[in-house]
């Protein structure tokens, strides 16, 4: 199948007060069309920089994004984005915030407030379409930002640790939830993520990144059957695929944790 | 008893603050009252409480209060509407160019503790004794909070809300329609009510020291007359309206924005 996403020979140096940071180095993969693919790296490895290029968010980097061949030089509209922050708007309700690409894109009111209901029944808030952000919990509001940004129908859908500010059950839980929408709009999906766990879990094929500057330092195929839910977890594959992808992040982590830790240590 | 548990405090517990509050102050007017009767303040200084309200007839029927209000209230509306209409474009420029934001940001802060109601001399040369003086000077006090809330309401817009919008490919102006206005309207709530304040307190003073027309004119005939009953009850007429101006601006925000 055709890759749908091309990220190609990719570097991004950044000026910080320290210095110049190589963030990320020569980072290339391509992602096909329905495929989930995680990138998993340590922290500071440059996950969110190649998050935020790919978007189209930052500029000012080597190297070529493109979607469907179409070169991204900003932020594209074939690329849909769920952020690690909360970002649902705090002045619209889940049904006005999931109808907000639809209102921009200029759809009468009654379409555009079925098509959002839909949504909103997809990733199960149906019956907290009144509610504001403000009255919902976390993994709520998170699951409100993924239907807005499924109402914008990406071709690739982007995210960004979205689950990363949420307990270890509602995470899992969510997991089941991505897996299930996934497994119903065929959507393509590029997560990144340093949870090892959910990166198996959710995935096709995991990109394993070296810490600073991040390089994309292995490849690993998630042979797990689908359709998939958090019941994996506990199959013997499912741990052997986790240990797999921990002895490479393990080197990468360590030199990150040394890294922080003599960093903090120069400061005092 | 708070409500920890997340649910709706119910009428006792939303009413209590109100009720000691309002107490509080007719325990304080007792007192008052209760000195003023025993005698330890002159009445010709501070006259008691119950003068004070006696003079409302007198103020209504001898002194036209209603129509000095609408006085008033006209040119504080007008003062603080051109502030409004001012200042969001001023604290979006202040937001948008940083320079801009760095340079003047300190100047237009001490534009706002200056005591703009000295200048009241110069406004006269500039515009003469009329409405046009008394709207200025009032204008220009509410103008620095409009500016300085507008731009601390855009400057506090969470990054990834921008993020969103740009991810929807919104051009600029849609982008500030769409997010950054609504996300700082918390903010630039506070600096209308700020602004509507400001302007109420500086038309009464401006009125007052060029003895022109509206509630500030009328507290300095009554002072010059010596009817301090009649005066008292003047400025606490303003300072109810003051009280009225910013329950209702709040009132108007919530009743807007319920969920912030």
């Amino acid at each position: 199948m055709a890759a749908i996403l091309s990220v190609e020979g990719v570097s991004k140096r950044f000026a910080t007060s320290e210095g110049p940071v190589h963030a990320i180095d020569n980072v290339s993969f391509a992602v096909r069309s329905g495929e989930f693919v995680s990138v998993i790296g340590p922290s500071g490895c440059g996950k969110s920089t190649l998050f935020n290029i790919i978007g189209g968010l930052i500029d000012g980097h080597e190297g070529r994004v493109a979607v469907n061949g179409e070169e991204v030089k900003g932020p594209h509209r074939a690329v849909g984005m769920v952020f690690q922050e909360e970002s649902a708007f705090p002045w619209r309700t889940t049904l006005e915030n999931v109808a907000f690409p639809l209102e921009i894109a200029g759809m009468g009111k009654a379409e555009r407030l079925a098509r959002a209901r839909d949504l909103v029944k997809l990733v199960g808030l149906e019956g907290f379409e009144n509610r504001y952000p403000s009255e919902m919990s976390g993994g709520m509001r998170q699951r409100s930002s993924l239907a807005r940004t499924l109402a914008f129908s990406p071709q690739v859908l982007l995210m960004d640790e979205p689950f990363a500010a949420l307990d270890e059950q509602t995470r899992l839980l969510l997991g089941d939830k991505i897996l299930q929408i996934q497994q119903q709009l065929k959507q393509t999906t590029l997560l990144i993520t340093h949870n090892i766990a959910e990166a198996v879990q959710l995935s096709d094929r995991v990109l394993v990144m070296t810490y600073r500057p991040g390089r994309i330092k292995r490849v690993i195929e998630i042979d797990l059957p689908r359709p998939r839910s958090s019941a994996v977890l506990g199959s013997d594959a499912f741990g052997h695929y986790v240990a797999t992808v921990w002895k490479d992040l393990r080197e990468e982590a360590s030199l990150g944790l040394s890294e922080s830790e003599a960093a903090l240590g120069h400061r005092h | 008893m708070a409500a920890t548990d997340g649910a709706s405090p119910n009428f006792a517990q939303r009413a209590a603050p109100i009720l000691a509050g309002v107490l509080t102050l007719a325990a304080l007017a007792l007192l008052w009252q209760a000195v003023c009767q025993l005698g330890y303040i002159n009445k010709f200084v501070a006259p008691a409480p119950l003068d004070i309200a006696r003079s409302f007839p007198s103020l209504f029927i001898d002194e036209n209060l209603a129509g000095r209000f609408l006085q008033t209230f006209g040119e504080t509306f007008l003062s603080a509407g051109l502030a409004v209409a001012v200042g969001i474009p001023l604290g979006w420029f202040l937001h948008h160019k940083k320079l801009a934001g760095l340079a003047f940001e300190s100047w237009v802060g001490g534009l706002a503790a200056a005591p703009l109601v000295l200048a009241y001399p110069l406004f006269l040369v500039l515009f003469g004794r009329n409405t046009a003086t008394i709207v200025a000077m009032s204008f220009l006090s509410g103008l620095p909070a409009m500016v300085l809330k507008t731009k601390e309401g855009l400057d506090g817009t969470k990054r990834v809300l921008v993020n969103v919008g740009l991810s929807f490919g919104l051009k600029p102006a849609t982008l500030f329609r769409k997010i950054l206005l609504p996300a700082a309207m918390p903010s630039i709530a506070n600096g209308v009510r700020l602004a509507l304040i400001l302007a109420l307190i500086n038309v009464v003073g401006v009125e007052f020291l060029i003895n022109l027309g509206g509630l500030g004119e009328l507290i300095d005939g009554l002072a010059q007359r010596w009817e301090l009953a009649g005066m008292f009850g003047a400025i606490l007429f303003v300072i109810l309206t003051s009280v009225a101006f910013f329950w209702t601006t709040a009132r108007v925000e919530k009743w807007f924005r319920p969920h912030g």
